[in-house]
């Protein structure tokens, strides 16, 4: 069980963003992606999600290669994102960010998805919040609900894109052990940060995205 | 004193026509323009060429002329000409410019919210109906409540153009009345009518507005 990137590559036109590149994670392992700006980690991490298509190589998840999953429902229990920016949805409180896809994918019944949100919230550390828009929140409260959001689906994969940027460092050493609990409970985690202090506090592989080439640093 | 005897029934009379114009208008062209808005954002060129089309015709031609090529000038098309009765042709007029001006606005609405949304509904598996009906859209409604609110008034002060066909308006009924008694009184009477009525929109679309007040 786990993640098989196979020979994948992106270009924008005439630029070409990373070429022919492959890693394998298993299960309950953090993989961090180190690089400066501009060399394509977000992309790759959006490639990763669907967000992007690449021109040619294959990504599976637990031997289902998700370029060729259509359903989009299947994609979001096999794959996650935590957007830098977070993308919560501001009309939505706390509570019902994390409940919307679930009870709309009908993957559980609503007491069932109301019941683990408030579990994943609590876990968190956010069990007063739920009932509080998001532009109420700090960007550390921010982020725990973007990535209690994308655990409300169970998704074998968690990328998360630059968790640290906007985060003091307090904050951030409370992103990295949620990420770390992730992993221990056999999660896939994908981080791509250009802090390397950060990524080698919690990566158990490294790699680094340079010339649109990935070398391993651990 | 006579004069109100005669304008306060016939004012009556015409508010119905007013109301009725206003009303249906915004209860069809809301929905419709919605559907125009993503029709126009459609990637398919004849549909987006088609929609923008009709917005130019609808935006660049006054209401009172098309008002008039429906009820009188439709019927002289050959194969498709059909006469429209005074009030089919008002409310075809009124829903069909209309739709195309709160097109507009709605379009303009969905491009102001960040492409970030959409993506986090793609990520999270949702259908693109869904994440439209329950993310994006409450989001449009927030952003284009104000300039939405400015055509919904103008709409008000628009049915009065519906004398050109013959229907007897607010507007209408105060020129009757005026001619009657050679009179300005009905006029400035009128006037206030359309304050009253637009004082009780405003004050609607304000709490409209507040309601979505609760996040930003």
């Amino acid at each position: 069980m786990g993640l098989v990137v196979e020979n994948i590559s992106k270009s924008f036109g005439k630029i070409k963003v990373f070429q022919h590149l492959s890693f394998e994670v298993d299960a309950g392992s953090v993989l961090c992606v180190e690089g400066k700006s501009g060399e394509g980690k977000t992309t790759l991490l959006r490639c990763l999600n669907k967000l992007e298509q690449v021109d040619e190589g294959s990504i599976f998840i637990d031997h289902e290669d998700i370029l060729k999953l259509k359903d989009a429902r299947k994609i979001g229990s096999k794959i996650g994102l935590v957007f830098q920016n977070y993308n919560l949805f501001p009309h939505l409180t706390v509570l019902e960010n994390l409940t919307i896809t679930p009870n709309y994918l009908k993957i559980m019944t609503k007491d069932d998805v109301n019941l683990k949100a408030k579990k994943l919230l609590k876990s968190l550390e956010l069990e007063d919040k739920e009932s509080i828009y998001p532009y109420q929140l700090s960007g550390g409260q921010k982020q725990r609900v973007a990535i209690a959001r994308a655990c409300m689906l169970n998704p074998a994969v968690l990328c998360f894109d630059e968790p640290t940027s906007a985060l003091d460092e307090e904050t951030s050493l409370k992103i990295s052990s949620i990420i770390k609990n992730l992993a221990n409970e056999g999660m896939i985690v994908i981080v791509v940060t250009h802090d390397l202090k950060f990524s080698k506090d919690i990566g158990d592989i490294i790699l680094k995205l340079e010339d649109g080439k990935l070398n391993q640093t651990l | 004193m006579k004069i109100f005897e005669m304008l306060i029934p016939l004012t009556w009379e015409g508010l119905k026509v007013t109301m009725s114009v206003f009303a249906i208008t915004l209860i069809v062209s809301l929905p419709l323009a919605i559907f125009v808005a993503l029709l126009k954002g459609s990637r398919n060129k004849y549909i987006n060429k088609f929609t923008s089309a009709y917005i130019y015709v609808m935006r660049g031609t006054p209401l009172l002329l098309q008002l008039m090529f429906i009820f009188f000038g439709f019927h002289y098309i050959p194969v498709i000409g059909y006469a429209f009765t005074r009030y089919q042709a008002i409310f075809i007029a009124f829903i069909l410019n209309y739709t195309a001006y709160f097109a507009e606005i709605i379009r303009g609405g969905i491009n102001t919210i960040d492409i970030g949304q959409y993506e986090a509904t793609k990520v999270l598996g949702m259908s693109k109906s869904f994440a439209f009906i329950r993310i994006i859209l409450p989001q449009v409604i927030k952003n284009t409540i104000p300039p939405l609110g400015n055509e919904i008034i103008t709409l008000l002060k628009d049915t009065s153009l519906v004398y050109i066909l013959g229907a007897t308006d607010i507007l209408k009924a105060a020129k009757s009345v005026s001619n009657t008694y050679s009179t300005f009184t009905p006029y400035i009477f009128v006037g206030f009518v359309y304050l009253g009525i637009i004082a009780i929109m405003t004050n609607i679309l304000s709490n409209i507005e507040r309601r979505f007040d609760y996040y930003r």
